[in-house]
């Protein structure tokens, strides 16, 4: 098995005082070591809850979540998080906020070699010389750029990003979908990014998954095969009108607006 | 510290001071009824042994009460703020004693502990401040966003690890605001019990005994150093702000 995340039929329902609401009936996804899955659909229909199952912060009712042949029973220093909310705590510098990971996962690296690193990576998304700046005195593109450092210092098998150019405006948002493909680049990882922006999956992903309204289940799996240097033009190819297309359609059959 | 923040506050309080001066003058007042600075020199002066003696024990019996205060008032708010079914529970009761007048528990405690001066002072002091520091540090923690835990979560961090880096330093300034009320709180506890108490000690005791011997200028040469000391504490207050939560400030911009 060479998937590094496999989801298989994950069901899944919160308790409300009003009986339980199910958000996940039948879920499958599998990612292969190096790929990177968007996850787009309604809203609403679950796909935050499918992060939490995925980072191990919360167990399915049925189903079961496997990462590298292992059963995720709890939460694993190999997963890197990311949320639209970039959540860097304001009495830390920059730096010390890339590096907290660094103080919870033993890496084996060297207090020395943990700066080096994170201010690597914080050069890497264009971050050098805010090292020693509080996060109030950035904008909030910088902050998520930071965010993204600090899911990935303790070098994840797996990178979990929910959401997280969300909460940007678009020519900030189009600067990190730039930077992504940077880190990706000198940073591997297996990656589920959740979001609701179609040209946002097809830019950064390999494969696209349409999940359907609640209860959620996958609907559609589409895989990507965008060719040459990756830019902004790319989305104005017409294979990339196409792609979009689809995705477009597909997801009106989640919202149950148009017949499968 | 420049010229100007020293200067105005300064400025302020002489014209206070002589605002006050003409205005009892003007009023042709007798010191029984308003006393004017000029009284209240030579008050201060005739009974300077006294005031350095009973203000420290003001003093210090204020921030025993506080300190108790900080620790009782941290971890009920612990308590409180991360367990739903304790915040249930204890809240009812919490705010129902601290809706209890303090001026009538203070004749209770003195007669609980005849005799006991300091523990009586400091026990109202503590008893009267630490509510506000409860319910700010349970509020602080209760209503910690679900994703500061989940970055440590997320990683196997302990429930100990994500309170200790995350949801403590958070709440920090939160703490300190309340502190800032604490502090005059348990200022005004322990000079409730002072006047109260009979053959006690301390500022509060000293102008009931201005009361006593009808010696007004006296009772408002008390006040004053009251005045003064409770802007003393509540300075120390901000300037341990400015320590350990002045990241919560933002720079104008």
């Amino acid at each position: 098995m060479s998937n590094l995340i496999d989801i298989k039929g994950v069901r899944h329902a919160y308790k409300t005082p009003s009986g339980p609401l199910p958000v996940l009936d039948g879920l499958e996804l599998s990612v292969p070591e190096g790929g990177f899955a968007a996850v787009v659909g309604p809203s609403g229909c679950g796909k935050s809850t499918l992060t939490r199952l995925v980072a191990g912060l919360m167990k399915p009712d049925e189903g079961e979540v496997w990462l590298h042949g292992d059963l995720v029973k709890g939460p694993k220093s190999t997963v890197g998080m990311a949320f639209q909310n970039p959540v860097l705590l304001e009495w830390r510098t920059i730096l010390q906020n890339v590096m907290l990971p660094l103080e919870i996962v033993s890496t084996g690296m060297s207090k020395r070699e943990q700066e080096d690193r994170a201010r690597h990576l914080l050069d890497l998304v264009g971050l050098s010389g805010f090292e020693d700046k509080r996060p109030s005195e950035l904008s909030g593109g910088m902050r998520q750029r930071a965010s993204l450092c600090r899911s990935i210092v303790h070098k994840p098998e797996v990178l979990i990003l929910d959401e997280p150019f969300g909460a940007l405006d678009a020519f900030t948002r189009e600067d990190l979908w730039q930077t992504m493909h940077n880190v990706k680049a000198e940073e591997p990882f297996t990656g589920v990014l959740i979001t609701h922006d179609l040209r946002e999956s097809i830019f950064l992903a390999d494969q696209v998954i349409v999940l359907s309204g609640r209860p959620a289940k996958t609907q559609y799996v589409m895989d990507v095969h965008l060719t040459g240097e990756r830019d902004i033009e790319m989305l104005y190819t017409p294979e990339s009108a196409e792609a979009l297309n689809i995705l477009r359609q597909q997801i009106r059959i989640a919202q149950g607006r148009d017949a499968a | 510290m420049t010229l100007r923040q020293i200067g105005v506050p300064l400025a302020a309080l002489i014209i206070f001071g002589l605002f006050w001066e003409w205005l009892v003058w003007v009023n042709g007042w007798p010191n029984y009824k308003m006393a004017s600075p000029s009284d209240i020199w030579p008050a201060f002066w005739k009974f300077r042994g006294l005031f350095l003696e009973y203000g420290w024990d003001t003093l210090w019996r204020t921030v025993v009460g506080l300190l108790l205060s900080v620790v009782f008032g941290v971890f009920l708010g612990m308590i409180m703020g991360l367990s739903k079914t304790m915040r249930d529970a204890l809240y009812p009761l919490l705010v129902g004693f601290n809706a209890i007048p303090k001026a009538t528990v203070v004749p209770i405690i003195a007669l609980m502990f005849v005799g006991q001066h300091d523990m009586n002072t400091i026990l109202i002091a503590f008893l009267i401040s630490f509510f506000p520091i409860a319910v700010s540090v349970s509020i602080g923690l209760s209503t910690l966003e679900p994703e500061y835990r989940d970055i440590l979560a997320s990683l196997g961090a302990s429930k100990f690890t994500i309170f200790w880096k995350i949801a403590l330093p958070k709440t920090l300034p939160e703490f300190f605001g309340a502190l800032k009320v604490a502090v005059t709180l348990a200022f005004i506890g322990t000079n409730l019990m002072e006047i109260v108490e009979p053959h006690g000690r301390g500022l509060g005791h000293l102008f009931d005994s201005g009361k006593i011997s009808a010696d007004y200028p006296l009772m408002f040469a008390v006040l004053i150093a009251l005045a003064l000391m409770g802007i003393v504490l509540y300075y120390v207050v901000v300037a341990l702000e400015k320590v350990f939560a002045g990241w919560a400030e933002r720079n104008p911009t």
